[in-house]
């Protein structure tokens, strides 16, 4: 298969500069997105994945900047574009859910309103037809007497109705990728399901590809074909997801999976504790020489804290960054 | 909603204000200023004359509802002008920052350091007196307020995530402001803009009072009272009557805003409820 990737992303460097301090957030990052496709980004807090996907989309501001490699979306180089082809593609190629549905939603705006917006803004409707296009999203993301539920203010709904308007305003105007940060994080855990299953679905019928971000590998894991884990501002492994808890390659995946409660464990039942990964994430400022998981890994010896450690492509698919990978 | 007696009282207080304005030749006995009878002059309140007349034997009730076209036009579009500037300027200095925010800052310490009553005093200098000058005059003055308001408003909203929301959702920099931040913040705005209203009807009575606003012998409640003033102990009513209705307006703008922002400042709110 030839055709160009929908998004490529090559040697993305994000910097954090202050003007006092300089350092690279996001160091080395390279992913592709094929069109309808499932890649997810899986990291803890602060690891750099929120804005990778800020950048994807154009919108780091100072003090991060993209400070080195290359964004394609479908061949063209983001960061060429003029901010007003940015702005059309941002919502209507490109969307965006985010981890809060509560303070996503205008406060003071009727919940239609601002999903006809988006017709409005992207494709030229008149307000009329917009209200009438924002019934019909409402509906197709599951929400019960859409043409009430659209004269509705978002305190009016709930947790989970939010996050289907939101996904209703994001695949409004049918676009080519959806990126969904933490997309389920402050719902409840079966609205969770739901609200999954139906981003999936909407998503596979519409041939949207998905760009889930997350730090819940195993709902990354579920929802998408391939995942890459993201340390520190980098990305330590990335493989298809049924491999990665077969058999991941890099020790702070390993980490990652051995912390996840699995049924009829014995850390399940109480017996034992959930296995943790030690320490904590460095901060951006001082992110240790070499390989950033040295001072946390078991598997530590002294070139780990001399070198990175270079890209090694593993013959089952995938790559992964480590000097004793598995 | 549920509102407060204050802003109950106030706003009966201004609806009748404006109910007076809108309908003064209605309400009024005589014309204003033709209806001159020497006859008359200096009545004390009585069934014919309900406030009295004064030296030219015009009604004083007559002057004093006729007056309340002008004192209201002046509150009103004035404190419409000064919330345009405050808010457009509050906006785009706390949005866009940099030195449009630095510059808009310096503007608006300046304005707060000249008091403003002095600056229409100069402006109308300039401009002579007039119900034309006296919107200008009072329109350009007293934006600061409104204008921090707006500002600082525009940045605890800016990184709210709806606003957030809609950068990433393709939404241009007019638009945010229009539909993102602009209708969250009205609350505060209306409420300046009421107590500023009232500082507008005092403002016009000062500046009338000095001879630099509404001139004899049209009436404003300024003006009345300035020609009024040599009166004071012989014929009392020519002062009490413009005076009272100044202050039941003032009052009535001010209660109104205060209770106001007890309905619409949520946090007031959720103390109630």
């Amino acid at each position: 298969m030839t055709a160009a990737p929908l998004i490529e992303v090559e040697d993305l460097r994000i910097d954090l500069d202050d003007g006092a301090k300089h350092v690279a957030a996001v160091e080395g990052v390279s992913f592709r997105i094929d069109r309808g496709e499932t890649f997810g980004l899986v990291g803890e807090s602060g690891c750099g994945k929120s804005i990778t996907a800020l950048a994807l989309i154009g919108l780091l501001r100072r003090p991060l900047s993209v400070a080195a490699g290359a964004i394609r979306f479908e061949g063209r180089e983001i960061q060429g574009l003029s901010a007003a082809e940015q702005r059309a593609l941002r919502g209507n190629r490109i969307a965006m859910i985010f981890q809060e549905p509560m303070t996503a939603l205008n406060p003071v705006s009727p919940v239609g309103r601002q999903i006809a917006e988006m017709f409005v803004l992207h494709k030229g409707k008149s307000w009329r037809e917009a209200d009438q296009l924002a019934v019909e999203a409402l509906a197709n993301v599951r929400v019960p007497a859409p043409e009430r539920r659209v004269k509705d203010y978002p305190h009016q709904l709930s947790g989970g109705m939010r996050q289907r308007v939101m996904i209703a305003i994001a695949l409004a105007c049918d676009p080519d990728l959806l990126i969904a940060d933490e997309p389920t994080t402050a719902l409840d855990v079966t609205v969770q399901a739901e609200i999954i299953e139906l981003m999936r679905n909407l998503c596979a019928e519409r041939g949207t590809a998905i760009l889930m971000i997350s730090h819940d590998l195993g709902l990354v894991a579920n929802v998408c074909r391939r995942v890459g884990v993201m340390y520190a501002g980098r990305i330590v492994e990335e493989r298809g997801s049924d491999d990665i808890f077969r058999a991941c390659a890099h020790p702070y995946t390993q980490g990652l999976v051995d912390s996840l409660p699995r049924l009829g464990s014995r850390a399940a039942l109480g017996r034992s504790r959930l296995r943790e990964i030690a320490g904590v994430v460095p901060a951006i400022t001082d992110f240790p020489s070499g390989c950033r998981f040295n001072p946390r890994c078991a598997r530590a010896t002294e070139i780990c804290r001399a070198t990175a450690p270079e890209t090694t492509w593993l013959d089952a698919g995938g790559l992964v960054r480590c000097h004793h990978h598995a | 909603m549920r509102l407060g007696t204050s802003a109950i009282i106030g706003g009966v207080l201004f609806a009748l204000a404006i109910f007076v304005g809108l309908f003064a030749p209605w309400l009024a006995h005589t014309d204003p200023v033709m209806g001159a009878n020497l006859m008359n002059a200096e009545e004390p309140p009585s069934w014919t004359w309900w406030f009295g007349t004064d030296a030219q034997g015009r009604d004083i009730y007559s002057r004093v509802v006729h007056g309340a076209r002008i004192s209201l036009t002046v509150g009103i579009v004035s404190q419409l002008v000064n919330s345009v500037i405050g808010v457009t300027l509050g906006l785009t200095a706390g949005y866009w920052g940099g030195w449009w925010d630095d510059f808009v800052n310096g503007l608006t310490n300046l304005m707060l350091a000249i008091p403003s009553l002095i600056f229409a005093l100069a402006i109308m200098a300039v401009l002579g007196p007039g119900l034309t000058s006296l919107l200008i005059a009072l329109g350009l003055t007293n934006w600061s307020f409104t204008c921090r308001i707006a500002r600082a408003s525009t940045l605890s909203l800016k990184s709210q995530g709806y606003v957030q929301a809609a950068r990433v959702l393709g939404y241009g920099d007019l638009r945010i402001m229009i539909t993102q931040l602009l209708p969250n913040m009205v609350g505060p705005i209306i409420v300046i803009g009421t107590l500023g209203m009232g500082g507008a009807v005092l403002a016009e009575a000062s500046l009338s009072f000095l001879g630099l606003g509404i001139r004899p012998p049209y009436p404003s409640w300024g003006s009345m009272l300035s020609e009024a003033r040599d009166q004071i102990t012989t014929a009392p009513w020519l002062s009490v009557f413009p005076g009272l209705a100044i202050f039941l307006t003032v009052l009535g703008l001010n209660l109104l805003g205060d209770g106001l922002r007890d309905v619409l400042d949520p946090q007031s709110r959720s103390r109630r409820s």
